[in-house]
């Protein structure tokens, strides 16, 4: 049961992980693009 | 589309959360491995998913090298009817077929690539087939990686090992490597030719797609057999289990690769932005 529950608990730490690093890419280019228009 | 994707992403988690359900508490429970076996239906699942992603990565990086050229982009769009074609007459011509293919999943394949690369022409211009590539290679990436943790996570208990190195485990593994050296490539190579180089990479990559997928018949293999096809059965509830929880990763992996696909885009428009910023800015100080 311990594998199942680490199989699983795994899947969604690496989708989170990826997810978070998506969402901190879009959070860099929104702060590039603010700058841009400041310019 | 920038709309319905929080509509979409609220019904991506509850189909996730279902299937999550279906998986753990309403599929029946395997007799000779017990519970170890629910690790299957994330395990492949990923697999078909990753496999997906890096077929769409390769439809996309053979259109970005042939559409810049008419006649090859012509040349292209021929050599794939005739592979659709051809995989609707070859198995009632060559018979019998090897051992785990057959006839339907021939021409279904060969329908699929031919739909898959004539979609991906009509609806994704040809400036940005790269920036669909990148995206699907990474998506494909996470699910690969899911695959090769997942893996071992089932064969402990199982087979008593972590890891062994045949064929399947092995051009898994070669697979995931070489997708992440063409994202590292893609990320550390600053020269102008770096998206020709990686498509080139990627068309290298997939090639390795079709041997991890058939390297259980054509090799001796621990791996187990598919129960899929290929002569394979499955109890028809642990099926349906298996289809939702591949149809939740597939809403999920759709929807981030678009996301991705988003960003791709607009960091690609920004840096054209700075690089025009950058060119003006000594005139207008002069």
């Amino acid at each position: 049961m311990n594998f199942l529950y680490a199989a699983y608990t795994a899947t969604w730490i690496i989708h989170i992980t990826y997810l978070v690093i998506l969402a901190r890419r879009y959070k860099r280019l929104r702060s590039e693009i603010e700058q841009l228009k400041k310019k | 589309m920038k709309r319905a994707f929080p509509i979409l992403a609220v019904l991506t988690a509850a189909l996730l959360s279902y299937a999550l359900y279906e998986a753990l508490v309403a599929a029946p429970t395997e007799q000779t491995m017990g519970n170890v076996q629910r690790i299957f239906y994330y395990h492949v699942p990923s697999a078909w998913t990753a496999f997906l992603f890096f077929f769409i990565n390769f439809v996309c990086s053979i259109q970005y090298l042939v559409r810049r050229d008419p006649v090859a982009d012509k040349v292209t769009n021929w050599a794939v009817i005739v592979i659709a074609v051809a995989a609707c007459i070859a198995p009632f011509i060559i018979r019998p077929l090897p051992a785990g293919i057959e006839p339907s999943s021939v021409a279904t394949t060969g329908i699929a690539i031919a739909g898959l690369y004539f979609l991906i022409k009509k609806y994704i211009p040809a400036g940005k087939t790269d920036a669909l590539a990148v995206a699907s290679a990474e998506v494909g990436v996470v699910f690969c990686t899911v695959v090769l943790v997942t893996g071992p996570l089932w064969a402990r208990p199982v087979w008593g090992i972590w890891w062994t190195w045949d064929v399947r485990l092995t051009s898994t593994l070669v697979l995931w490597l070489i997708y992440i050296s063409y994202l590292m490539l893609r990320r550390f190579s600053t020269s102008t030719e770096t998206p020709a180089l990686a498509a080139a990479l990627a068309i290298f990559g997939a090639l390795d797609v079709p041997l991890v997928y058939f390297s259980i018949w054509i090799f001796r293999t621990q791996h187990p057999q598919p129960v899929i096809g290929g002569g394979g059965s499955i109890d028809p509830r642990m099926l349906h289990v298996l289809l939702i929880n591949w149809l939740a990763f597939l809403c999920f992996a759709a929807l981030i690769c678009w996301s991705r696909y988003r960003l791709e885009i607009l960091q690609r428009e920004v840096e054209e932005t700075q690089a025009l910023e950058a060119l003006l800015e000594p005139r207008s100080s002069r």
